[in-house]
């Protein structure tokens, strides 16, 4: 019994990393048809001008194909309408993508359950299940924010590093499926590790959009449009980037508080002391402060949002570190990674 | 800072006068250096400390400062480790530790860092409480002169008169929590999301809270571990303590005379799964306890990890356990003159243990044992006596024998190594300069020469308690909760004002309401917050 649960968690796993695989590609195939469509419109907007100028009729353009029948929107921006200015095989990729994702978060949802009823217990106790859970709220943070706004242009960038995660997951960091050790038997488990999970999601969300905005902000600034940049002129402009992935930091924030919170009443529970420096505890202190210290210079005037955003990155590192490397190589009472 | 210039003589005093906004808007940070006195330049200092800037700074600052912690060995978590460590680089050990680098927590540069961090804060939200105090009370402002300039404005026109479009809006607004007054006759003037400047205070004022609980803590709390085998009972006094740290404020004459004796101990490791790491590994630990309190009630506790027993003023945690080797050893006439359960210390994972066995009675020089308990010994050529599974399995006791002097300068020691300075190795018997002794339970072996027997009778669990009090815990607790309230509260309320103003339209004899918006920080919501007060005054109609 406990092994088809074993397969079917496995199997779910790798199913959904070539489905997301694929959503990711069409993604990619998504913004890289915008982009196209935006580069022809790019050229013929002279031409028009140039017909405009010289005064004959001013009903030219007027019969244009849809998507290319209006200057103004070459950015192509939320909250312009984007989606009707699209080409339609633009769209058509997007759609696709959009039932691979939904496919590919319910199979890794299927892996974590079966999972969870395979070991029993809350699935949540060593690297591999932190991976696929984290991977899982991720998806779940797309797919839900995606049904309040149009976040087709985000998809590639939250599929890439869910596939890595996922990716990660079944090569280094499998392990079986077994009981806890004592110290994590509590019902503390499931509010201290689900917390930091889904806060990492949306901090990756966060960071995702966040370098996103640096690029979009160089982009502007530059005045490019074309080249390898060319799928950009699809996303949102460099300020709404901005406050997106503010709004995603500020939703994190407290969870992170939370999370450190929560994990300092179950250390003294645990491990007889609610603050101990443990390496866990020493990076989610530090991680908490750096955060802190982007919101303060997202509101100290004078302050670039560029450089706090670069705070906000290396937040997001230390938080890549904190999983990937402290569980691993660090001597501490962490020691859950199963590794 | 040419407002600091500005500032009568009267004014600078010694003391440090607080800025006055504190938010640190920083005109400039102070480029241009002004020409004060020494109570202008200490303003001065108060103010560039006290300014958002630097806070940003040494919040940055705080956050490197934290990972030395990580990277190198603590000596408050693992001493053994750090001067391991020490040793292991002789000449970056000896200098990093006189920089601190091995107790970064407890570093004078550390502390330096939050300390002007927290008084950064404290000059930060003490004005700032101030204002905001008065503007809870304050009416919302006079509404600007040209409303369309706002972030957001709309304008329609109705057929009712101004004092009824005044007093809907009134209403409308209000229902939405915005406190209203009317400066004059044409206009409102509306403010809510006052919360959000409160709980931005609650909160930096609650990280107050949190440093003094944990500094409290620090000063008035205590921790003593001890090790209990099966069988045996603990009585709370100081001498009884295998290690005991006092905060420097704790009176340890005034323990509570509590008693605790180790009925069973279980423990139970994992041996149906041989994935990589997981064979072996811990499942569960239960020490079934009788607690016997000051007042001499008596019940049954199971301390558990995760389940600690409060016993008042303290708490006992579980936090290890392993093995005591229950030892008889028997002189020449066959006399005992040792005989107790004495506890190995656990190594790695699987058990392998260190420990001493000394007998200061043996005649005529005292004896010595040192080496290996072994729950599932292996012994080979490479890596020597060891354990390859927690439980005990196949237990073994590996040691060697030494006579001479127990305690020579009699200086405390560890029970678990023999101090052989003044001892010299027992031969064994086929000639070997050491004599090597491998037991199992239930074994004895006869010392050569006429120095008697060691007998190994049997192995104890034990548990590895540890009582602790933190008198800081419930502050620091309380105030973390606080300042999660106050970090929601404070990012989740939005500061908003709106303005109305009616107006005759010229010759119609209709009215022009025009409405406008304006928020802290950048708010995506204020044109559909405009447009909501405004329809609901159209779906009124
Ligand atoms: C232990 C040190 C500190 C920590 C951990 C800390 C943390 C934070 C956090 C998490 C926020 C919420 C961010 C937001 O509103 O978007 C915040 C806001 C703020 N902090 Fe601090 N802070 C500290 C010290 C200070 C100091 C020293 C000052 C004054 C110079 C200060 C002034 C402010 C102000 C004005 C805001 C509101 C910003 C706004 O939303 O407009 N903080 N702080």
């Amino acid at each position: 019994m406990n092994d088809t649960l074993a397969q079917i968690s496995s199997y779910s796993v790798y199913s959904a990393i070539v489905v997301l695989f694929l959503a990711l590609g069409f993604y990619a195939l998504y913004l890289a048809r915008v982009a196209r469509a935006g580069e022809a419109e790019v050229e013929a907007a002279p031409e028009r001008e140039l017909v405009a100028a010289g005064g004959t009729t001013s009903s030219v353009g007027t019969d244009e194909p849809v998507g290319t029948d209006e200057p103004a929107s070459t950015g192509g921006h939320v909250g312009t309408d984007a989606a009707t200015q699209e080409p339609a095989r633009a769209r058509k990729a997007a759609g696709i993508a959009w039932t691979l994702t939904l496919l590919g978060t319910a199979l890794v949802v299927a892996a974590v359950v079966t999972r969870a009823v395979e070991v029993a217990r809350w699935p949540l106790g060593n690297m591999y299940e932190f991976a696929i859970v984290g991977a899982m709220f991720t998806l779940l943070a797309y797919v839900g924010w995606s049904s309040r706004r149009d976040l087709r242009w985000l998809g590639a960038f939250v599929l890439a590093p869910v596939l890595a995660v996922l990716g990660s997951a079944v090569t280094v960091w499998w392990t079986e499926g077994s009981a806890l050790m004592p110290s994590l038997r509590s019902y503390w488990i499931a509010i201290h590790v689900t917390v930091a999970t889904m806060t990492v999601a949306v901090f990756t969300l966060g960071a995702v959009i966040g370098a996103l905005y640096l690029l979009q902000d160089k982009r502007e600034t530059s005045g490019g449009g074309g080249g390898r940049t060319a799928f950009m002129s699809r996303l949102p402009s460099a300020r709404a980037l901005e406050r997106l992935s503010y709004s995603a930091h500020v939703v994190a924030f407290p969870m992170w508080t939370f999370t450190v919170i929560a994990g300092a009443i179950w250390a003294r529970q645990a491990w007889g002391s609610y603050w101990n420096w443990d390496p866990k505890e020493v990076w989610s202190f530090v991680i908490w402060v750096v955060y802190a210290a982007y919101l303060h210079a997202r509101a100290t005037t004078g302050w670039k949002r560029q450089n706090a955003m670069w705070i906000a990155l290396i937040g997001f590192g230390c938080v890549i570190l904190n999983f990937a490397v402290v569980n691993v190589f660090f001597v501490g009472q962490h020691s859950y990674s199963g590794l | 800072m040419s407002a600091t210039d500005e500032r009568t003589r009267a004014d600078l005093s010694t003391q440090p006068a607080p800025p006055d906004g504190g938010d640190g808007s920083g005109s400039g940070g102070g480029v241009t250096l002004p020409r004060l006195g020494p109570g202008g330049w200490l303003r001065y200092a108060w103010r560039q400390l006290t300014s958002m800037r630097t806070a940003l700074f040494l919040l940055l600052l705080l956050a490197v400062a934290a990972i030395p912690g990580s990277t190198f060995p603590q000596r408050s978590i693992d001493a053994a480790r750090t001067a391991q460590w020490i040793t292991d680089h002789p000449t970056a050990g000896p200098v990093l530790d006189r920089l601190g680098f091995f107790e970064v927590y407890a570093s004078p540069w550390f502390a330096a860092i939050y300390l002007l961090l927290f008084v950064s804060l404290i000059g930060c939200v003490l004005p700032r409480s101030r204002i905001h105090w008065h503007q809870l009370r304050a009416r919302p402002p006079r509404a600007p002169r040209r409303l369309e300039r706002l972030a957001a404005h709309r304008e329609v026109e109705t057929d009712e008169t101004p004092e009824a479009v005044l007093e809907r809006l009134r209403t409308t607004l209000r229902g939405r929590r915005y406190r209203v007054h009317a400066h004059d006759a044409s206009t409102l003037s509306a403010e809510k999301g006052y919360l959000k400047e409160s709980g931005n205070l609650v909160f930096h004022l609650a990280l107050i809270g949190v440093l003094v609980g944990v500094a409290w803590g620090h000063l008035l709390g205590w921790k003593g571990d001890v090790i209990l085998p099966v069988g045996q009972t603990f009585a709370n006094t100081l001498s009884r303590y295998d290690t005991f740290s006092p905060g420097p404020w704790v009176d340890v004459s005034g323990l509570d005379p509590f008693t605790l004796r180790l009925d069973r101990m279980h423990v139970e490791f994992e041996s149906d799964t041989t994935g990589r790491g997981q064979f072996g590994a811990p499942r569960d630990f239960d020490a079934t306890t009788t607690f016997t309190d000051a007042a001499g009630q008596a019940r049954e506790e199971s301390i558990r990890v995760n389940h600690p027993l409060e016993t008042g003023h303290g708490t006992v945690f579980l936090l290890g356990n392993g093995y005591a080797p229950h030892v008889t050893v028997r002189d020449a006439d066959g006399t005992v003159i040792y005989s107790d359960a004495t506890p190995f210390l656990p190594q790695d994972n699987f058990y392998t243990s260190v420990g001493a066995v000394k007998v200061p009675g043996a005649d005529p020089d005292q004896l010595g044992f040192a080496g290996f308990f072994l729950p599932t010994g292996v012994i080979d050529d490479q890596r020597g006596p060891h354990s390859v599974f927690p439980d005990t399995l196949d237990p073994q006791l590996a040691l060697t024998a030494f006579e001479g002097q127990l305690f020579p300068s009699g200086a405390p020691q560890s029970v678990y190594t023999l101090d052989t300075e003044a001892m010299t190795p027992v031969p064994g018997k086929d000639g070997a300069d050491q004599l090597r002794i491998l037991l199992r339970p239930g074994q004895t072996y006869d010392l050569p020469g006429a120095r008697g027997s060691i007998t190994f009778d049997g192995v104890e669990r034990f548990a590895g308690l540890s009582i602790r009090s933190d008198p800081g815990k419930t502050l620091t607790l309380v105030s973390s909760l606080l300042a999660l309230a106050g970090l929601v509260l404070n990012l989740v309320v939005r500061r908003r004002r709106v303005f109305v103003r009616v107006s005759a339209a010229e010759g119609t004899g209709r009215t022009v309401v025009s409405v406008g918006g304006l928020a802290k920080d950048d708010d995506e919501g204020m044109d559909d917050e405009v447009d909501a007060v405004l329809t609901a005054d159209e779906g009124h109609r």
